[in-house]
């Protein structure tokens, strides 16, 4: 476990000047993991693979795009009829970008249910909330980049929300687009930032492993390893639950790519970008529409703005907001209903977000906006004085061996 | 019933060899077939492909003229040639020629002599097409880069080059209307 033999010479002479092997034999084949761990502890894994996938397409589609206003649009089409394997890249490249938000979606409601992001893993959990919101960048100015109707107005609808800043907000927005309207600066600048910000995600990715490596998983139930009784090595148990996960998640995903490509896409996005006529009903894409809905909600411009950029800033702050020390909602009776009601509120606010602001909508939007503040605002911090928490188990190993079932497997195999 | 146990574990290694291996072979297959659209996509696209042929009027073209035209990205030399060009395209002498060729084989019509206008040493393109250009030794092309010099038939003569300049396929779809590619 201490340290590293390798019986290849060459492997021991570069290992013994630059001890990278010692480091990838640490951190990924002994790595002591919880050994509890559940299948929604796959979707960390699977949102890096998801990142590689897109930076892969990604770089390969640049080669094939022309960022300018005259030729953005066609040479997308080019690419979908006339480049080799071409539909298929930028098919993986842009449902890849939903499945990424699905996989984080998880991960993140994943780390809220369990409690992970509480102490001494604070650091970890606002690296995670800094990695979305360097995603969410990344993929708003992505899909201006075909230059089609919705790219057009989204582009226009969210630079605009700066311009609800007081004094300076007209004079941002002007600097953003490089002119008085979204145009061809615009969308070379926005071309070049998404290029460039996965790198940065990956960067904030490292960080966000070495913060995780620092104390390791947290576990289902919640409570901290107590030794090696309660681990196992990374490689081969939990590689081999990644791969399997992975498998599945590949056949989902391919499932998308071939039969249901644009189900997830607007097809007004299929019309060349048109700065003299607006679609009749603009819509972000689906992994925005909670954050849009809260935006529409508010009967004020700068008002909807604070709010919406609010949903995600509460993020980074709820390692304090929540004042009890038991993670997992396991043992957490009140918590964990909440946790659901939160849950169908942001479903709701998504369903919201793509309707029309009116009517019976918008009094929804209020109320689901309204929950998700009392949420993480006041019933973050108060539940842990009224709720009766139970009791923990002694250590992880205790529940997974009290129970009947694996302990006599476990006996069986001692037997043989 | 140890022997028994024995058998069955060893054939239990088996699978799960079989197993193993088999994983290892899907997985290659599948970051094959992953990596090939990757790669392939910097292929020609279709478009680049169906721009592959070009046609050329030459019925403007008077003899001892030439003109050069743009075909996949490439410059194509057509010359009208005089008779005393021809003549002594014809007439030279192939023994000792670096890439021997008959100048019969190298035209369709022997008036028109049609050639890829990229030097066989380093890619560039000679000169020769203007009447004010340096048209080399043998009075056909002349490579400024290297110094390489072509005949009326556009063979090698003399410097570093080391084949004739490349004859495209083309064909006459009438008297004076040529289609390369």
């Amino acid at each position: 476990m201490s340290k590293a033999k390798f019986k290849n010479p060459v492997v021991k002479w570069i290992d013994h000047r630059l001890p990278i092997f010692s480091f990838m034999d640490h951190e990924l084949n002994h790595y002591p993991t919880p050994k509890n761990l559940n299948y929604f502890w796959n979707f960390g894994s699977l949102a890096g693979i998801a990142l590689v996938t897109m930076i892969i397409t990604g770089i390969v589609l640049s080669m094939n795009y022309t960022a300018h206003v005259d030729y953005a649009f066609d040479s997308v089409e080019r690419i979908m009829r006339d480049v080799n394997h071409g539909w298929l890249i930028r098919y993986i490249h842009m449902n890849g970008a939903s499945f990424f938000f699905i996989v984080v979606y998880i991960h993140i409601f994943r780390g809220l249910y369990y409690g992970s992001y509480k102490a001494p893993r604070e650091l970890l959990w606002i690296l995670g909330v800094l990695i979305l919101l360097l995603m969410m960048a990344t993929a708003f100015m992505g899909y201006v980049l075909p230059w089609g109707q919705m790219s057009f107005w989204g582009a226009t609808v969210i630079t605009n929300l700066f311009s609800a800043i007081p004094l300076v907000g007209e004079s941002i927005v002007t600097w953003l687009w490089g002119g008085f309207s979204v145009d061809n600066s615009t969308l070379n600048r926005f071309f070049s930032l998404h290029f460039v910000l996965p790198f940065v995600i990956v960067g904030v990715v490292i960080l966000h492993l070495v913060a995780l490596h620092r104390f390791g998983s947290n576990n289902p139930i919640g409570i901290d390893v107590k030794g090696t009784q309660d681990t196992l090595p990374f490689n081969p148990y939990y590689t081999i639950k990644d791969l399997f996960g992975l498998g599945v998640f590949l056949t989902i995903f391919a499932a998308a790519v071939f039969f249901f490509p644009n189900f997830m896409g607007h097809p007004d996005n299929y019309i060349e970008a048109n700065p003299m006529v607006t679609p009749a009903h603009i819509v972000p894409e689906w992994y925005f529409l909670p954050f849009y809905a809260i935006l529409r909600a508010i009967p004020d411009k700068l008002g909807g703005v604070l709010f919406m950029f609010g949903s995600i800033a509460v993020l980074f702050v709820i390692p304090w907001l929540d004042r009890s020390s038991v993670r997992s909602s396991q043992f957490r009776p009140i918590f964990k209903i909440f946790f659901w009601i939160l849950l169908a509120d942001c479903v709701l606010l998504g369903y919201l977000g793509a309707m029309p602001a009116e009517g019976i909508y918008v009094i929804l939007s209020r109320i689901a906006t309204a929950y998700y503040f009392f949420h993480f605002l006041i019933l973050f911090p108060l539940l842990p004085y009224i709720e009766k928490t139970k009791p923990l188990p002694i250590s992880i190993s205790e529940p997974v061996l009290s129970g009947s079932s694996p302990a006599s497997a476990f006996a069986f195999r001692e037997k043989k | 019933m140890s022997t028994k146990s024995k058998t069955k574990n060893h054939k239990d290694e088996g699978k799960r060899d079989f197993l193993v291996v088999s994983t290892y072979a899907m997985a290659g297959i599948g970051a094959a077939s992953f990596a090939w659209p990757l790669i392939d996509q910097m292929n020609p696209a279709a478009d680049t492909l169906a721009l592959a042929s070009t046609e050329i009027d030459l019925s403007s073209l008077e003899e001892g003229q030439a003109i050069t035209v743009k075909w996949r990205g490439k410059p194509v030399f057509v010359r009208h040639r005089t008779a005393e060009e021809i003549k002594n395209a014809q007439e030279a002498s192939i023994d000792d020629m670096r890439d021997p060729e008959k100048d019969s084989d190298r035209v369709t019509n022997e008036k028109y002599i049609v050639l890829v206008g990229v030097c066989t040493h380093l890619g560039c393109v000679p000169l020769g097409q203007k009447s004010g250009d340096v048209k080399g030794q043998y009075g056909g092309w002349f490579c400024p880069c290297h110094g390489s010099h072509y005949d009326h038939s556009g063979r090698i003569r003399k410097g570093p080059a080391p084949t004739n300049l490349a004859v495209p396929s083309y064909e006459f779809l009438s008297d004076t209307l040529i289609k390369i590619g």
